[in-house]
């Protein structure tokens, strides 16, 4: 579905990534972990489009996506979500949902103005689908609030919800339990089950050992810009070079 | 359902529909019980203003940028229609949109570069816009007229049939002014619309759901710049005589403040904002001596207390009111108090 094959991103000669190389499978889970400020953002944001790679080839269902601009990769089926939570606290839950479906609202301003039948019936379809995306999140009884006075869990489900309503196949999660109490990111952890179940491809930045471990098909990790390792939650907890990266040199005698 | 709800039902599904027609009934009549062609002639320059108001509050509530030169956009609009018609005797309908377009042209040449700019930088070149669009009309007097302006636009008629007195106007100028309304309600309520909003609130995301950022904020650019064009024409044929001094900077920081004052991203907020900021002057005489410095204090009121314009502002606080007791109730009803 996704490869990447040796990307790196240098900014201003600091290197942020460098020759990172991993698949995401089809129909797959994989978790991309790594301490802070080992590229994980920058990573995901070269994979949007948001940055562009350095050197290196991100091919997306066998097509090169390296440089376009992020609204095209949108089109072609990738969603995310974002780290800082980017919802729109002045639209309605419901709005905030429906801006997921951007790509298939039509883009023509034109027609949007003249607002002909064939436009009225897509829109009304739209919201059904919109509705349903809320009813799978639990929000459907806050539809009409504005997103804004939502609290911080809600907030994560909508832009979850908006980012999955548009059915992407691929989609990409920035620590999406990121600042949840145990509770709430129990609740999400159920939710991202029931979309690997539904089939989505789905790369999970996380720091949340726990979840990626009982989540994740596969787990890449990356330490200082390189990808260390590439496995089985199993394998990859017991890879001597993760443990250094997470917990610093082992002694030899410990 | 009961009928009565029904009913209610039908209002509500409706209510965008119905406000319009409602509108344009209340519009239909009003020279019935408003004769006064003084009056007829301030309703007729809101509704001149409103068609600029809606279509910079597109660009600037909806897609979150700022513009503080559409008083050129009115003004080529207007200087435009009249050198058209009076210099190379073009009939006025066809002027109007021929020269609609052209402006429609020059601000897509303005906005591709300009539009890579955001925030202040954005209000800076779109003022020094204006500035220079301002000094042109004044120096270029061969073909403006200079300081002293442009006579002799012909008014617009359909044909023996001539747009010559506030009444007649007061239906052609509201006429267009109702189509702008029902063109920008049925694109914010649209997919683009939403696309708008997305951009105004954070553009990263709005371009991870694939608006594609850049060309959005042009093609409003552009839209909006018809609009102001479309009310300059307009303006030129109803008062037959127009000077620099209608489209200098302040005019284009009024606009703004009818924006703001209207409530920024609200359609029907553009015609409250027009309207208030342009009788404000006729209600109380001290505005129109210190017409600057009032609305400047206006502006700086709102954006203080209620950011988002007052529609806009009080609807949110509804809402947000209503989603709190809801919320309340929710909690109150689970702990069994």
């Amino acid at each position: 579905m996704l490869k990447l094959d040796g990307v790196s991103k240098n900014f201003g000669g600091l290197p942020a990534l460098s020759e990172v190389s991993f698949t995401v499978p089809q129909g797959q889970l994989t978790a991309l972990i790594g301490p802070n400020g080992a590229g994980k953002s920058t990573l995901i944001n070269c994979i949007t489009g948001v940055l562009q790679p350095t050197r290196g080839a991100i091919r997306f269902r066998d097509e090169e996506i390296a440089g376009l601009p992020p609204h095209t990769i949108s089109r072609r089926g990738v969603a995310r979500t974002f780290q800082n939570l980017k919802i729109f606290p002045r639209l309605t839950v419901l709005d905030n949902v429906l801006t997921g479906l951007t790509n298939e609202g039509g883009s023509s301003m034109l027609m949007a103005m003249l607002r002909l039948p064939y436009l009225r019936h897509r829109e009304r379809r739209l919201k059904l689908r919109a509705l349903e995306a809320l009813d799978r999140f639990q929000l459907a009884d806050k539809a009409n609030w504005p997103a804004g006075v939502l609290a911080y869990g809600d907030k994560k489900r909508v832009e979850l919800a908006r980012a999955t309503v548009g059915n992407p196949q691929l989609l990409l999660l920035d620590e999406p339990v990121a600042g949840l109490n145990a509770e709430e990111s129990f609740a999400v952890g159920e939710q991202l089950k029931l979309l690997r179940s539904s089939g989505h491809t789905m790369l999970l930045v996380e720091h949340d050992m726990d979840l990626v471990m009982q989540l994740a098909d596969r787990v890449v990790v990356l330490d200082s810009g390189k990808c260390i390792a590439v496995g089985t939650p199993d394998e990859v907890r017991r890879n001597p070079l993760v443990l250094e990266a997470y917990l610093g040199r082992m002694d030899a005698t410990a | 359902m009961t009928g009565r709800q029904k009913i209610l039902y039908f209002i509500y599904l409706h209510r965008t529909g119905l406000t319009v027609i409602g509108l344009s009934l209340a519009l239909l009549l009003f020279p019935l019980f408003e004769d006064n062609p003084y009056t007829l002639g301030l309703t007729n320059q809101i509704a001149i203003n409103a068609i600029i108001v809606l279509g910079l509050n597109l660009f600037v509530g909806y897609a979150g940028q700022i513009s503080l030169g559409h008083a050129a956009f009115f003004g080529l609009g207007a200087y435009g229609s009249a050198i058209a018609t009076v210099d190379f005797g073009l009939p006025a309908w066809p002027a109007m949109a021929l020269v609609a377009a052209l402006v429609g042209l020059i601000a897509l040449g303005i906005g591709i570069p300009i539009l890579r700019l955001t925030g202040h930088y954005l209000a800076m070149a779109t003022l020094g816009l204006n500035f220079v669009f301002y000094t042109i009309l004044l120096q270029w007097d061969e073909v403006t007229g200079g300081p002293s302006g442009y006579y002799g636009v012909p008014f617009l008629s359909i044909g023996s049939f001539e747009f010559n007195d506030e009444v007649r106007l007061h239906y052609l100028i509201w006429g267009v002014a109702l189509l702008a309304l029902l063109l920008c309600l049925n694109l914010v309520r649209s997919g683009v619309g939403r696309g708008l909003a997305a951009l105004a609130g954070d553009e990263t995301a709005a371009a991870a759901l694939g608006v594609n950022t850049r060309s959005t904020k042009v093609k409003v650019f552009v839209l909006s710049a018809m609009l102001a064009s479309i009310a300059g024409s307009l303006f030129a044929h109803t008062y037959s005589f127009i000077s620099p001094g209608s489209f200098d900077i302040f005019v284009a920081t009024d606009f703004v403040i009818m924006v703001v004052v209207g409530g920024m991203g609200s359609i029907w907020g553009s015609l409250l904002g027009a309207g208030l900021i342009t009788m404000l002057p006729e209600w109380m005489d001290i505005f129109e001596t210190y017409k600057d410095f009032i609305h400047g204090g206006i502006l700086v009121l709102v954006l203080m207390f209620l950011p988002q314009g007052l529609v806009t502002g009080l609807i949110e606080m509804g809402k947000t009111r209503l989603a709190l007791r809801k919320a309340r109730q929710g909690r109150q009803e689970g702990s069994g108090c």
